[in-house]
């Protein structure tokens, strides 16, 4: 299920959020607004396909399995693929220009490698707020 | 806010507050690239190794002293002695090993983000709250709200634990090798609380999302969590999780009770009285 749906809406697309779904239940129509989270916060991670980069980040953390990157997936917001980073509290887009696999597993570990570039660059607006606000 | 304008809410004279601009939204770029390692994190050596004896030791000196081992590229530490004193190894925000030889007492390991750390003993009241991510492996039997706001990483008690077990939990792993008390997964979120033991009364009480895996029995579910098949990916999952904390059963996980949110609860407050009342 590559949502998670509210009573009486089962989503079964995968692309159904970017295709602008989401108001699918009674009560969401009602409200004008979708319920819940735009993606399946818990489909657990098929490892078999771990890509390669995601092996090295585990190697360098000293972890056997994905850690904190189990709940990351890959998520809609405006019908846009995107990856929620809990460190700015924001979306952050997938580029319009990548093609996105045909199913959600390959596309949550895709989420979960540009998560982990995003968050570790220099660029990230919490390199800022360490600097800002660090108490030690 | 695709719907909106044209939603009975809207019609009715709702939704004035403007809905835009609340939360920050930023484009990913192939320029982002970095390490593995935030770029304020301290470059360590696991093969460098340090002992710190706490027996003397004021908390706040015990947890500066953990941060100066860090700084100078220790990434192995050992705690000695830490006689159960209160909010130790706190707010880590680096890959490291700690290796605590005792128990911690309250809010021990709270706000970590990276580090895994292994406890010979047991531990206090509301152990490793809000964890961001890292691996923490409690020996012995830990105390209420064990997990508390947990947002990610493994949380491992290989005995039981109290009341309250991941409470508002939000992400992450927490398993528990013997018992978990009364109103584990209370207000869960999301994430996965694994009990090989028996579960308290209340189990996921008013839980939003999430899932909870209880191998042995349950005393009642609370408001809102009902039971689910398990799956493949579920058993899968549970099987290799398990084995990495040598906590897998002899029988395997097929008799894990598998429980998730009902969803009655989600938009409560739009209910009309007759149907809160059905719910609850």
């Amino acid at each position: 299920m590559p949502g998670s749906g509210y009573k009486g809406a089962q989503i079964d697309d995968v692309d159904h959020f970017l295709k602008g779904g989401g108001i699918d239940s009674e009560r969401e129509q009602a409200i004008g607004q979708h319920i819940g989270y735009r993606y399946d916060v818990n489909l657990l991670p098929d490892y078999d396909r771990l890509t390669p980069f995601l092996k090295d980040y585990l190697e360098f953390m000293g972890w056997d399995d994905l850690n904190w990157l189990e709940d990351v997936h890959m998520g809609y917001d405006d019908g846009q693929a995107a990856v929620f980073d809990r460190n700015i509290n924001g979306w952050v887009a997938i580029p319009e220009d990548m093609e996105l696999p045909d199913n959600q597993q390959d596309r949550d570990m895709i989420a979960r490698e540009m998560l982990i570039k995003f968050q570790m660059s220099p660029d990230h607006p919490l390199v800022d707020l360490y600097r800002a606000y660090r108490k030690f | 806010m695709a719907g909106l304008t044209d939603s009975t809410s809207t019609q009715m004279g709702m939704h004035t507050e403007p809905l835009t601009g609340r939360d920050i939204k930023t484009k990913f770029t192939l320029e982002n690239e970095g390490g593995f390692g935030y770029h304020f994190g301290r470059d360590v050596d696991f093969n460098r190794r340090a002992e710190i004896d706490c027996a003397q030791l004021e908390p706040t000196e015990i947890n500066r002293k953990i941060r100066e081992l860090m700084d100078s590229g220790h990434g192995s530490i050992v705690v000695r002695n830490p006689g159960a004193k209160h909010s130790l190894i706190v707010g880590i925000l680096n890959r490291m090993n700690i290796i605590v030889e005792g128990s911690l007492g309250y809010f021990g390991c709270g706000l970590l983000d990276g580090p895994t750390v292994r406890i010979s003993g047991r531990v206090g009241w509301s152990f490793a709250e809000n964890m961001m991510a890292g691996i923490c492996v409690v020996e012995e039997n830990a105390g209420s709200t064990f997990g508390a706001a947990l947002r990610g990483g493994d949380l491992v008690c290989k005995g039981s634990v109290g009341s309250r077990t991941g409470i508002d939990q939000k992400g992450g792993t927490i398993i528990v090798g013997g018992d978990t008390g009364a109103f584990s997964g209370f207000m869960m979120q999301r994430g996965r609380i694994v009990v090989c033991g028996n579960a308290g009364k209340n189990l996921g009480d008013s839980m939003y999302d999430g899932t909870i895996y209880v191998g042995g029995k349950i005393r009642d579910l609370g408001v809102d969590a009902v039971s689910a098949q398990l799956t493949d990916l579920d058993r899968a999952w549970l099987s290799r999780k398990l084995k990495m904390y040598e906590l897998l059963p002899e029988q395997g996980v097929d008799h894990f009770t598998k429980i998730v949110a009902g969803k009655q609860l989600w938009s409560y407050d739009n209910l009309e009285p007759t149907e809160k009342k059905l719910v609850l």
